[in-house]
């Protein structure tokens, strides 16, 4: 094991550290702002370690690209910004059903549509679960540093692996082109999770049969020798196409709940100075250093403020958020959009505290003083 | 340098104040400091607005943007418009010698031939940015020579070494000389 370096960094170059120590060695994209260096990081290093970068005609086909990488056996990735987000919808829910990891920067900008390329928004939270049609689950991750950008970018690839679904990081503008230090883990510290596999030829030929106490079905690298389909149609143990109400029934609700059982093993969130606090704060990604500034600020002037930041901001930390809500007398939500977090807030609220909310849709970041003015405001 | 410093550098795409926010925060950064640096521009690849911020701090930084500049860098006359007066009452401004006199009230303004030097005495304009470094470093005196010099030859394109030195060098001569004054 080699000594862990400090180093000055992008969120977006962390992000393409943190996938090559989680065992990335394939990159399929198209280039879009505030995302390219993610995809310029990946051209350069990917090389050096034997893998593979190519840069797609689009964002459709660079999905693809990345599901049939990650069939065949590699860790793979892909990164966009909003208007490529949209493209990608169609094939990450293929991903969903036909159960492929892989790992989806997704590098909010401001929209809608191609919006304003270079400002920062936190726009795309609620596209990132619902973006691709029909029920399946989502799994997307929200880092607010350049040092967690990394970190969570090795979490990502590891559930998308241990859950065998696509895992989307949903990272903004402002971490994304925001440089810090951060510290890199030495070669061999980071052991990443390795997809289960079948030795036995028959057994390989069943990539969608679930074996007693495992999380997903064991997937061996498509082309290996066994003989199995993948599809986006519902499918059975072979992977071939059925119309069985049973089966249909059966391969839906596991898709639902190898998420809903394992919710505490996927969560993560922080909170600070919550101990005694009468408003909490609730807020993701970039958004949060300027909450932090803001909750220092209002405790030094004994406004008794605090902040709850999902980092896995799907599944929505509902139990935690509920439980915060049963002890303040307020919250209030603080994000870059028109309120959509806002949304999962007041369900998990459930009417048991005001929920308030200030947002921003003007590719603007927030001062740490319009948030420290409505914690004044509702202090009062 | 204690406690928040908070650093803008304004000027027009493709004068590379970004690059010299970039090694400023390098420069710290090596030196054992913690730094948050960010741009903003637009979707232009040259011309138009262009804006870098460092904080630099001994603690975490919570929040990664400038407020009140305590330092304002500003190398065209449309920047120095746009940004003078959000500097802090008592902040340092560099300003370009070119540009046109402008009321900044109590702040404290330091005309310096920064583009001038970089195209006639480095010999490319192009290195104004690394001229901009030189003359900072040692007007606040942020890091060692030693530390800072690390820091330019981490950032540029292998093969520039001996002109971004120079350009290094000059600025170092200006920011000293306006130090002097």
């Amino acid at each position: 094991m080699t000594e862990r370096t400090r180093a000055l960094m992008q969120g977006n170059e962390a992000v393409v550290e943190g996938a090559i120590a989680a065992g990335m060695r394939f990159f399929a994209g198209y280039p879009i702002t505030p995302s390219t260096e993610i995809a310029e990081g990946c051209a350069l290093r990917l090389p050096q370690v034997g893998g593979k970068f190519i840069q797609m005609e689009d964002e459709l086909a660079s999905m693809a690209a990345v599901i049939g990488a990650s069939a065949a056996g590699v860790k793979s990735m892909t990164a966009t910004s909003g208007p490529g987000f949209s493209l990608k919808q169609e094939n990450i829910g293929y991903a969903a059903l036909a159960e492929i990891p892989c790992v989806i920067v997704d590098v909010q900008r401001a929209g809608p549509s191609t919006g304003l390329p270079t400002s920062p928004s936190q726009g795309d939270y609620m596209q990132a679960r619902w973006g691709t049609h029909g029920d399946h689950p989502v799994i997307a991750l929200s880092p607010s540093s350049v040092q967690e950008a990394y970190t969570e970018t090795i979490r990502a690839f590891d559930l998308s692996e241990k859950y065998r679904m696509p895992v989307i990081l949903l990272m903004d503008e402002i971490v994304g082109h925001m440089r810090e230090g951060i510290e890199l883990a030495g070669r061999g510290e980071v052991k990443p999770f390795e997809r289960q596999t079948c030795a036995d030829t028959a057994e390989a030929a069943k990539p969608y049969k679930m074996r007693n106490g495992e999380l997903a079905p064991r997937m061996t690298p498509f082309g290996e020798g066994a003989f199995y389909n993948v599809t986006g149609l519902i499918h059975g143990e072979d992977g071939f196409p059925t119309n069985d109400h049973g089966i249909a029934a059966a391969q839906c609700m596991r898709l639902m709940r190898k998420i809903e059982e394992n919710e505490a093993e996927i969560e993560r969130y922080e909170t600070a100075a919550m101990d005694d606090a009468d408003v909490c704060i609730v807020t993701f990604g970039g958004t949060a250093r300027s909450v932090q500034a803001a909750v220092e600020t209002a405790r030094a002037e004994g406004i008794r403020a605090g902040m709850f930041r999902p980092v896995t901001v799907w599944p929505f930390p509902e139990k935690a958020m509920r439980s915060i809500c049963e002890r303040v007398k307020k919250i209030v939500v603080v994000e870059l959009n028109y309120g959509q977090m806002k949304l999962e807030v007041e369900r998990a609220a459930a009417g048991v505290c005001e929920v308030l909310h200030i947002g921003r849709v003007d590719g603007a970041t927030f001062t740490p003083q319009d948030i420290l003015n409505k914690l004044r405001e509702v202090a009062k | 340098m204690n406690g928040r410093y908070e650093m803008r550098f304004t000027g027009s795409g493709g004068q590379g104040v970004i690059l010299c926010s970039i090694i400023l925060a390098e420069a710290a950064f090596l030196a054992g400091k913690q730094v948050a640096q960010s741009q903003a521009y637009g979707p232009e690849a040259r011309g138009g607005l262009c804006r870098a911020e460092l904080v630099i701090d001994d603690r975490r930084i919570a929040y990664p943007k400038v407020t009140k500049a305590d330092f304002l860098m500003a190398l065209t006359q449309a920047s120095l418009e746009k940004y003078g007066e959000t500097a802090r009452e008592d902040a340092w401004v560099l300003v370009d010698s070119s540009l046109d006199e402008t009321n900044l009230g109590g702040r404290r303004v330091i005309k310096l031939p920064v583009l001038e030097t970089a195209a006639k005495e480095v010999g490319r304009a192009m290195t104004a940015n690394i001229v901009a470094v030189g003359a900072i470093n040692e007007l606040l005196e942020i890091v060692p020579d030693a530390v800072i010099e690390k820091a330019v030859r981490m950032r540029i394109p292998k093969g520039t070494e001996e002109l971004n030195m120079k350009a290094l060098e000059a600025g170092k001569r200006l920011g000293a000389a306006a130090r002097e004054r």
